[in-house]
């Protein structure tokens, strides 16, 4: 009994600390829309600046609590900044380039962090009244802990008296269920926008300065932060603060009580729950769901074959490709190889994310399954390179087809966060069955087979084997199939009526997006010579996710032309200077504000308006 | 930004058509090309003053003349963190660099994939800082060489001292990954066999960099164990000792704690470290034997400030490296691969030599209790363990090696 009370409390103290970062988050994309990535990076920039101001300020809970308020009211004003000097610009783009501005703005607040603060975790000294306790059941139970208690309900209840007693509360909630309309009437979008954005940083910061007594500022927390906050608004439903604290607790109380139970279990709890909650309950607990925004950035473009001009284009890098090997060296070779198998990665998302309508936060565990079957086969059955690779999309699909089914009930960011909890319940189940997969020190020894071990042999190879996969995805696209898939993402509706079965066509896109990716993860494999579970992980999704907005996710060469981009530029940064982070970052934002509908659709745009009538 | 002329050369050179043969060098003259390969971004507080340590190793060889008459030339590569870029560029540092051998590494899975690939290509790879003891045992192979003592050789040291705490009830935290796995396996193994009958009652395995140590030192203390023995470090580590000290885990308890004594994750803990803990680490602030007295001065001297483990890690892995050159007598791979074993070098810490036997080296690491002096964390009563003594049988290790 006494432990029971213990950890319910313990449960309930990380409980807000979870709210408070995932009501901004919450917040944030109730109105604007916006899947705010950069979230985490508040978090972690309000844990700096508040060490900053409260090392400066005396110690007592006064001043901490000023210096708090004060860290919030910064975090504030950089997140009013970076809307209004980038996200307020690419409102008319696609929703999910606001996204990928948002990865550019995590990349630079890494590298901005390290440089200000330097490489070292940066501590608060605790004064006494932070280190204080109070006994309950035989048990102490930190002062602290109490408090951050209550301060959840307490900013739960003022931004509820928030939204609903002032004026601006009002048109927030608007503005949250009909975007369109509030501008309709007259309210101007880019103050309400501003504002909600200030609003949603400004409780990052405060997250993160009140998480500096129970830890440290390290540079590690954005990420953290993010993969929480996130799983939290979904679970609660986006939009939804309600929601969001019946999820913070919902959550914080299940960990808290699961260590007991499963230690073990730390790595996969929180996507477990995820999961399980998306299933039975597709918009979160307390969410409805989401209003499809209207206007023209959303509209889906037009597909047509492509114009000559492109063919050409395509045939020209075609033949210079294939003579590649007899111009380049052997790093600018790895280079190239690596595009290709990007290119497959990309396009294999596209199909399902463009075409399909279902973006996804966890592609990487097709690829990552992929590369595990073609080095089980290998290793374990030991069986050749070829049939390896026609393991790995296989393993893949099937994954695929076993999670398919789940996934494809859902739809929005709902069904990108359950490709995300299965991703993550993959990645543990690699991580952790160490007996069969080795763990995170992985499989090594998955070389190519003799006959294509020269880089250029295996460049051939890997030219051959993923521009045939390009192109029959693409043939796809314009296949019956294909049209059946776009006319489910663009009316349900009206393709139910004349009979088309949007299930089993968005498994279908799927399984083969799926399976393309396990093809590149095989291709990956052999190429590096190792398989770990790193190939599975967030990072790893988010890269393709990055190349195919890069690229434009409704134009049809547009993966090839983001992962061609993002492999190239990312390679050379990494090795040409110690701030590619920052450098990399700047050039996503530069280019998504270039491109707003990506390269190849901003591209295709710019050659329209030059040919057509 | 540090734009380095040379790279943006090679990268420059590397895409222009190769028709013509690579120009002919003469062997002589030309510096001995070391490839290091580190995770700059992804551990700033570790590769920091682990940069810091072998540019001034690089510095002292090249000042008392190099080896076999040629200096030395470190080429640096940052890897992301990620296992397939650090091969993409362990092959362009093979390829277009031309190095003569790689180095480096920080992750044990990136430590790993480098020497599968050192392998694959027959190319010497001198691992400094992963931990993982399958690097040199079930993973090992003849051209991989590691220089920080292991996890079972951290484990191995610290069982003395927890013994004599006499605590029949143990409780583990680790972090949920293989070198938390590790680590606690081969404490439980060495302890239950220098004091039987001990017990090992509770484990808990945060996720690395997630602990949620409110909860995680609540179900600890509901144990009411004698002992703990603790594996986390860095982030984790901070939280862990701040929600400790608060709950009172750690009062009349006897706790063991791997690598909380270097500098990276001791500092950190400000005044709330906790005193008597039995940790591995690196006394900076108290040693003062000669070879660490020189090392301190000189790096005090060139960057302002202490040194750190890291520091050690990276001036050591240079002078090992070298070492192993002279004695090869020359920088072709099959030679050194065969040849740096045996050899003796010169640490910070004192001397330490190459294991023929698994290419691990002997550097060792000091054990002692934390303590508070004027408010910051230190060392006490420390000594220095021989990386030798902590290492099982031969013949276990020749189990434990692939044949």
């Amino acid at each position: 009994m006494d432990t029971v009370v213990v950890q319910l409390l313990t449960g309930l103290a990380s409980a807000s600390s979870l709210f408070l970062v995932a009501s901004g988050l919450t917040v944030i994309f109730g109105v604007t829309r916006v899947v705010n990535f950069a979230h985490g990076s508040l978090f972690m920039l309000g844990a700096y600046v508040g060490w900053s101001i409260l090392s400066m300020l005396p110690r007592d809970p006064a001043w901490f609590a000023a210096g708090v308020v004060l860290t919030g009211v910064a975090l504030a004003v950089v997140g009013a900044l970076i809307e209004t000097t980038l996200l307020r610009r690419i409102y008319k783009a696609p929703e999910l380039l606001q996204l990928l501005a948002t990865f550019g703005i995590v990349l630079v607040v890494q590298d901005l962090t390290l440089k200000l603060w330097g490489p070292n975790d940066l501590t608060l000294p605790r004064p006494r009244w932070m280190r204080s306790f109070v006994e309950i059941a035989g048990q102490r139970v930190p002062s602290y802990d109490l408090l951050m208690i209550g301060i959840g309900p307490v900013v739960l209840l003022a931004l509820w008296l928030l939204f609903t007693r002032t004026r601006w509360g009002t048109l927030m909630r608007a503005a949250t269920q009909d975007r369109e309309m509030v501008a309709a009437l007259g309210v101007d979008q880019r103050l309400l926008f501003s504002t909600v954005f200030a609003l949603g940083s400004g409780l990052a910061g405060i997250g993160g300065a009140l998480a500096l007594p129970d830890g440290s500022a390290n540079l590690q927390m954005d990420l953290t932060a993010i993969t929480d906050a996130f799983v939290v608004v979904v679970v609660g439903g986006l939009g939804s603060l309600p929601g969001a604290y019946l999820a913070s607790l919902l959550i914080g109380l299940l960990q808290a009580f699961g260590i007991l139970l499963l230690p073990q279990a730390t790595l996969v709890l929180v996507f477990v729950i995820m999961a399980v909650v998306l299933m039975l309950r597709p918009n979160g607990l307390m969410g409805r769901p989401l209003a499809v925004a209207r206007g023209e950035a959303n509209a889906p473009a037009l597909v047509r074959p492509a114009v000559p001009a492109l063919v050409w284009l395509g045939a020209a890098a075609l033949v210079l490709a294939v003579l590649a090997p007899l111009l380049a060296g052997p790093f600018l070779l790895s280079v190239l190889t690596e595009m290709l198998i990007a290119m497959l990665f990309a396009a294999s998302l596209h199909l399902m994310m463009g075409p399909g309508g279902m973006a996804s936060f966890g592609h990487a565990a097709w690829f990552g399954l992929g590369a595990y079957g073609a080095a089980f086969a290998v290793k374990g059955l030991a069986l050749s390179m070829p049939v390896a690779l026609l393991v790995a999309p296989f393993a893949a699909a099937l994954a695929a087809l076993l999670f398919g089914g789940f996934v494809v009930r859902l739809s929005g960011v709902y069904l990108a966060m359950l490709t995300l909890a299965f991703a993550q319940i993959v990645w543990a189940a690699l991580f952790q069955a160490v007996s069969f997969t080795g763990g995170d020190n992985g499989v090594l020894g998955v070389w190519p087979a003799a006959w294509a071990g020269d880089p250029r042999i295996f460049y051939w190879l890997t030219l051959a084997i993923c521009v045939v996969a390009v192109l029959l995805l693409r043939r796809a696209l314009y296949a019956p199939f294909g049209y059946a898939l776009r006319a489910t993402r663009d009316s349900t509706l009206r393709a139910d009526a004349i009979g088309l079965n949007a299930g089993s066509l968005r498994l279908a896109a799927l399984v083969i997006a799926g399976a393309a990716a396990g093809l590149a993860g095989g291709l990956t494999a052999f190429s590096k010579g190792s398989v770990f579970p790193t190939y599975v992980s967030i990072g790893r999704s988010v890269d393709a996710l990055l190349m195919v907005l890069l690229g434009g996710v409704q134009s049809m060469s547009g993966p090839i032309v983001g992962a061609l981009a993002y492999t190239g530029l990312f390679d050379m940064l990494l090795m040409i200077t110690d701030l590619w982070r920052v450098v990399l970052g700047l050039s996503i934002i530069a280019l998504v504000l270039l491109f707003p509908q990506g390269i190849a659709g901003t591209s295709y745009r710019l050659w329209l308006r030059g040919h057509d009538a | 930004m540090t734009l380095h002329r040379r790279t943006l050369l090679a990268a420059a050179a590397s895409s222009l058509p190769l028709a013509a043969p690579a120009i002919v060098r003469a062997q002589g003259s030309e510096p001995i090309r070391i490839g290091e390969i580190n995770s700059y971004t992804a551990v700033p507080a570790f590769t920091v003053p682990y940069r810091s340590g072998w540019q001034l190793a690089v510095e002292h060889v090249n000042a008392a003349g190099g080896v076999l008459g040629r200096k030395i030339e470190v080429i640096s590569r940052d890897d992301a963190g990620r296992p397939p870029d650090a091969i993409r560029l362990a092959g362009e540092l093979i390829n277009d660099q031309k190095v003569d051998l790689l180095a480096g590494t920080f992750l044990s899975n990136i430590g790993l994939a480098i020497g599968d690939f050192a392998l694959q290509n027959k190319k010497l790879f001198v691992g400094g800082e992963p931990l993982t003891d399958a690097l040199v045992w079930e993973k090992g192979n003849r051209y991989t060489y590691r220089l920080r003592p292991s996890t079972y050789m951290q484990a191995a040291m610290l069982v003395d001292d927890a013994a004599k705490l006499k605590a029949k009830r143990w409780v583990t935290v680790a972090p949920n990954y293989e070198y938390g796995q590790s680590a606690v396996k081969w404490f439980k193994l060495l302890l239950a066999q220098k004091q039987p009958g001990v017990e090992f009652v509770a484990e808990q395995w945060p996720a690395l960099g997630k602990i949620d140590a409110g909860a995680t030192v609540a179900a600890l203390a509901e144990q009411k164990p004698d002992a703990i023995l603790n594996v986390t470090f860095g982030a984790d580590l901070t939280n862990f000792v701040r929600q400790g000290n608060t709950r009172g885990l750690f009062e009349k308890r006897g706790v063991v704690s791997i690598l909380t004594g270097e500098p990276e994750y001791l500092d950190p803990l400000g005044d709330e470290t906790p005193e008597g803990w039995i940790v591995t680490g690196y006394p900076v602030n108290s040693v003062t034997d000669p070879a660490n007295k020189a090392f301190i001065d000189a790096y005090k001297a060139k960057f302002n400030e202490m040194p750190k483990m890291g520091s050690v890690v990276g001036y050591s892995l240079i002078n090992a490296i070298v070492a192993g050159i002279k004695k090869t007598g020359s920088v072709d791979t099959e030679k050194m691969a065969d040849g740096f074993g045996g050899t003796g070098f010169d640490t910070p810490f004192g001397k330490a030599s190459w294991r023929a036997l698994d290419h691990q080296s002997t550097l060792g690491t000091y054990v002692g209790k934390t303590a508070l002096k004027d408010g910051k964390p230190t060392m006490v009563d420390w000594r220095y363990v021989d990386g030798a003594a902590a290492l099982p049988s031969d013949a276990e290790v020749k189990k434990m090696r692939p044949a």
